[in-house]
């Protein structure tokens, strides 16, 4: 018989209470990893939209997410006419602020020629920008239905389309403009300062500014052969798609990766010592039981497998329930919180080692016990 | 008439804890046979060497000194013989005692039928050879009780029914009626009598009870580690 089941069974609602504490400081475990997760997944999201094959940005620069990169308006279509370019596509990022819903919202807007690369993914409902001024296509998380109208510096514009997973490395939502719109709302000032710069002579603003090209390269094209050839032009700078996910990941998501990848050790520190001190708690409760059972004939091997067992049992159990309650709650968070299967694996079997060594103090305790104990005087 | 082999057999035992100043002898120079179907008590106040001699007897300790030999197997002879204690107690040794150290998370069969999966039954035979013990203690209608659920009485008659799960030559109570009336102690003794007899097993009882006193065949006396 399994006499750490019996025991559990008999003190199943202590048990159980046990169980959901723990269940609540893994699924903090498991929510830390999950932020990290959408974190990356997230700033990914944006570089990986256009689907590009070579990022085209300022000389010098690790533009368009790490630094700024500005660039004329006309470099598509000197990149397009490069050999091996299939397809390429003008982009322009900025963050912006506006009023939405009685809410303050900031939104990731980023602008793209209709048509061509540097739109989102897909779209979730609705359509994609169909003319060159006036539509939108937001992500789901700024809030925004289908036919909703936003205001964005001096024009109001249509909401025709939804996407979802479209978020900056901020976690801010993503607002596709068309090109003309982005670089009017980043680039043309404010109608005072326009009519100051007329006065004193100033040349009109450059509109037609971008702020990365992104290309896709026909089937065996080497993004290095292109890259030579585009870094002929002594203003211009190329990233592979490769190189632009690691700078973004490496410039922007490594410091959040080390705070919440020390808190997360923490946290199973703390779990670790939870667990062990439960543990060595519950061999307390069970002394004398435990010296009846030696004295009756016992092995060693049956007490450990007792203790070891009901360590297990609660370590996987307060995993189970936390693996449940992070799931029921991911979508309240603010950020998004992206559960891997290979994670919830790979933290199940931490878990396993860390029961195994919490349960270390109460092993130690119960082969200390005399079978003597159990017998009075 | 064939005379009689002893169960257990005890020669110049000695038992002490610490060293030095802080020295104590529990047991000196104990010698002593027990014999198969005998109910023996063991009498002596606090502190004079029962519950040591007990500890040996049932090979839950090892003495300093002597010899000790259970149902023909050497255990002790000056120093450890190498002798599985835990395998000797599993076997030939029955353990009751005074609160009766049921394992409050099995029900009354189950704590019976732990004793013969420890000593690797398999849990149909186990249950079965329960449920006879049960039976023969006159206790079955209670074999799904909790201890909890139990009166002192019951609960010791389960706890008489898991010592003498494993065919025990030897059965050791450590105050058997201390927590029970007159009447019960009495069912109680009754009850190791009919062990005694029916299966030829040495019992040995460590008791302040003089209630029971005239239940023994003999009575044995302990007194500052020396056996009177």
């Amino acid at each position: 018989m399994n006499l750490a089941l019996r025991d559990i069974r008999h003190k199943l609602g202590r048990f159980l209470l046990t169980c959901l504490g723990l269940s609540l400081l893994l699924g903090v475990v498991l929510s830390m990893i999950g932020i990290y997760r959408g974190l990356v997944d997230d700033a990914l999201s944006l570089v990986r939209a256009p689907a590009a094959d070579l990022w085209v940005v300022e000389a010098g620069t690790r533009g368009p997410f790490a630094e700024a990169s500005r660039m004329p308006g006309d470099t598509r279509e000197m990149v397009a006419r490069i050999p091996g370019v299939a397809e390429a596509g003008s982009v322009t990022y900025q963050t912006v602020e506006t009023h939405y819903g009685g809410q303050t919202l900031r939104l990731q807007v980023v602008g793209y020629e209709p048509g061509r690369m540097g739109g989102p993914a897909a779209i979730a409902e609705g359509r994609a920008i169909a003319i060159r001024h006036g539509e939108v296509v937001a992500d789901i998380r700024a809030g925004m239905a289908l036919g909703d109208r936003i205001h964005l510096g001096r024009d109001d514009y249509l909401v025709v389309g939804l996407t979802r997973h479209h978020v900056s490395t901020g976690g801010d939502p993503v607002l596709f403009l068309s090109l003309r719109d982005a670089q009017d709302l980043q680039f043309l000032p404010k109608p005072a300062t326009y009519r100051r710069d007329q006065a004193r002579g100033a040349p009109p603003p450059a509109l037609d500014t971008i702020n990365a090209v992104v290309a896709r390269l026909g089937a065996g094209i080497s993004p290095e052969e292109v890259s030579r050839e585009i870094g002929r032009w002594k203003h211009l700078g190329t990233n592979t798609q490769a190189q632009q996910e690691a700078i973004l990941v490496q410039s922007v998501v490594e410091k959040a990766r080390r705070q919440i990848g020390l808190f997360t050790v923490i946290l199973m520190t703390v779990s670790t010592v939870v667990i062990a001190l439960i543990i060595y708690t519950m061999t307390m409760d069970k002394m004398r039981d435990i010296a009846t059972l030696k004295l009756i004939g016992a092995s060693d091997r049956t007490i450990v497998g007792l203790i070891l067992q009901q360590a297990l049992a609660m370590g996987l159990i307060g995993f189970g329930f936390g693996w449940v309650l992070v799931n029921l709650v991911a979508d309240r968070f603010p950020r998004r919180v992206l559960l891997m299967p290979e994670d919830a694996v790979m933290l199940a079997g931490t878990v396993v080692l860390v029961c195994v060594l919490a349960s270390s103090l109460g092993v130690r305790l119960a082969l200390r016990i005399e079978p003597a104990a159990a017998l009075g005087g | 008439m064939t005379p009689r082999a002893p169960l257990a057999e005890l020669s110049g035992i000695s038992k002490h804890f610490g060293e030095g100043e802080t020295r104590v002898d529990a047991l000196r120079d104990v010698t002593l046979s027990l014999y198969p179907s005998e109910v023996v008590g063991l009498l002596g106040p606090s502190g004079s060497g029962k519950s040591t001699l007990l500890n040996i007897i049932g090979c839950v300790i090892e003495p300093n000194q002597g010899r000790m030999a259970l149902d023909g197997k050497l255990v002790f002879d000056g120093r450890s013989s190498g002798a599985d204690l835990r395998r000797l107690r599993l076997d030939k040794i029955g353990f009751i005692f005074q609160f009766h150290n049921l394992l409050p998370f099995l029900n009354s069969r189950d704590n019976v039928a732990v004793v013969l999966e420890l000593a690797g039954q398999s849990r149909s035979a186990a249950r079965q050879r329960a449920d006879e013990l049960l039976d023969y203690l006159e206790v079955s209608n209670r074999a799904l009780a909790s201890p909890s659920q139990l009166s002192g009485g019951e609960a010791q008659r389960v706890a008489i029914a898991r010592a003498l799960a494993n065919h025990p030559r030897l059965i050791l109570a450590d105050e058997p009626t201390a927590a029970l009336d007159s009447q019960r102690a009495g069912i109680v003794m009754d009850l190791l009598r009919k062990v005694a007899t029916e299966q030829s097993a040495t019992v040995l009882v460590v008791s302040h009870d003089e209630k029971i006193f005239d239940r023994f065949d003999r009575m044995l006396h302990v007194r500052d580690g020396v056996l009177g």
